[in-house]
């Protein structure tokens, strides 16, 4: 590891530690403020309804979106939030764009500068949108936008998907049968996406481990 | 004290938290700039790479202040506002404060007035992201550590492997799209959505490589999303 990557890892933790100080530091300020403090039970009862799931994804997505995002993106993805919908698509998009390979520094970088962008436009489009909320309500909660925005991610997969996987087609073909039929066969899966994400990891390992020591690929 | 929902002290906590992580965006963009530099990656490149992804930014931006409005009903603004700056998801957000609520015999229902209830939503929220603000300092040495070693034995399963992880990803959300075609036509929406952004993206690289449009290619992802969106309204209008 170079010195850059070696300080990149520093400055990384210096940074998602206090962010794990300024985020728990929200409800600790509310209760002092207003001088309340909600019974232990009543919050583990909260967390326990969804704890179990979150936590378990959180953990599952840490080990897959690493490798991806790299050192700098990993620690500003998970300090921000949103990884499938916006960080992971970002750096996908921006390293292909600019002919980079993930793993590589120049792919370090790049991933970086995309997502770091992209949290700061996020950011200020909720600034703004606070700001101007009375007059975006009704605009973006109208019934006439409804399917545009519930259909998101099909939206951005598509386009994705073209890319990645007609430059990787054997590759994609096993775990993508496997995810048709999975979903097909178990609609209620389509809920918990998050959590056939590493399974769908695993296959598509599985499945190009074998091809490559076929020669196939 | 009287408490609101949208009081001034909890818009400073939100500007806090949103000055903290604009912070911490700038920095690491500024560090990649400098050793992109360094490195000798064109600054076109790089420039290109953010025009592309404020471009491509925009409209998942805009559905992520639409769980900052939902939730806004019952939280006021600047709660969700924080949560969904920092690790934040609608999909994790409502379930937590729901869940929080019935621990107090309460539905969420109507805007929150008693501050006991607020905060424990707001530890609720807190405590059940934190292992994923906890998790990548700790694994971060053995995640990439063994991606190098592997790389370093054998590069081109290293390749592999790294294209593997993204098309497993990849694969997951195109299966999904899937998972409601027995409710009829309303279930094959996101099929349609999904094939529609896949076209235009295919045409918009006919075009980037026929007629040479090599800048099309900043806009494609972008382009094929809002494309396929505006298609969701056309299906949607189409069954009523």
């Amino acid at each position: 590891m170079n010195e850059y990557m070696k300080k990149t890892d520093t400055y990384g933790k210096i940074w998602i530690w206090t962010a794990v100080v300024v985020v728990m530091m929200v409800p600790v300020m509310i209760c002092l403020y207003y001088n309340v403090w909600p019974e232990a039970t009543a919050v583990l009862k909260g967390l326990l309804g969804v704890a179990p799931i979150y936590w378990t994804v959180g953990v599952i997505e840490v080990i897959t979106y690493t490798p991806m995002l790299g050192t700098a993106g990993t620690y500003l993805s998970f300090v921000t939030g949103n990884l499938t919908s916006l960080k992971a698509p970002s750096a996908l998009n921006a390293m292909e764009n600019a002919d980079v390979k993930p793993g590589t520094e120049e792919g370090e970088i790049i991933s970086t500068i995309a997502i770091a962008t992209c949290t700061i436009v996020t950011t200020f489009i909720l600034v703004v949108g606070v700001f101007a909320l009375s007059l975006l309500t009704p605009v973006l909660n109208s019934p006439v936008l409804k399917p545009a925005f519930d259909n998101i991610l099909p939206a951005l997969f598509g386009g994705l998907a073209v890319v990645y996987v007609s430059k990787n087609w054997k590759i994609a073909i096993v775990p993508l049968i496997f995810m048709v039929a999975i979903f097909l066969a178990i609609p209620s899966l389509g809920s918990s996406v998050g959590i056939m994400v590493p399974v769908g990891v695993v296959i598509t390992l599985g499945a190009a481990r074998i091809m490559y020591k076929k020669g196939w690929l | 004290m009287n408490f609101n929902v949208n009081s001034t002290f909890l818009y400073i906590i939100a500007a806090c938290v949103i000055v903290f992580v604009l912070a911490q965006s700038t920095f690491f963009l500024v560090r990649a700039w400098k050793r992109g530099k360094e490195l000798g990656i064109k600054v076109p490149t790089m420039k290109k790479t953010v025009i592309s992804t404020v471009v491509f930014t925009i409209a998942p931006a805009l559905s992520i202040l639409i769980g900052v409005i939902t939730l806004s009903k019952f939280l006021g603004i600047p709660l969700p506002w924080i949560r969904m700056s920092v690790i934040g998801a609608i999909t994790y957000e409502l379930p937590a404060a729901t869940s929080t609520a019935n621990a107090f015999g309460i539905s969420l229902s109507e805007t929150i007035t008693d501050p006991k209830i607020y905060a424990a939503i707001a530890w609720v929220m807190t405590l059940g992201i934190i292992p994923s603000i906890i998790l990548p300092p700790i694994l971060m040495k053995r995640i990439q550590g063994g991606m190098l070693k592997l790389k370093e034995k054998d590069s081109k399963w290293g390749d592999i492997f790294m294209t593997s992880i993204f098309l497993g990803m990849i694969s997951a959300f195109l299966g999904v799209v899937f998972a409601d075609v027995r409710e009829g036509f309303s279930g094959w929406i996101p099929v349609f959505v999904l094939l529609i952004s896949a076209a235009v993206m295919g045409i918009i690289g006919l075009f980037v490589k026929v007629f040479k449009m090599k800048w099309l290619e900043t806009y494609a992802l972008a382009i094929s999303m809002v494309i396929a969106m505006a298609g969701a309204i056309l299906l949607a209008n189409l069954i009523g």
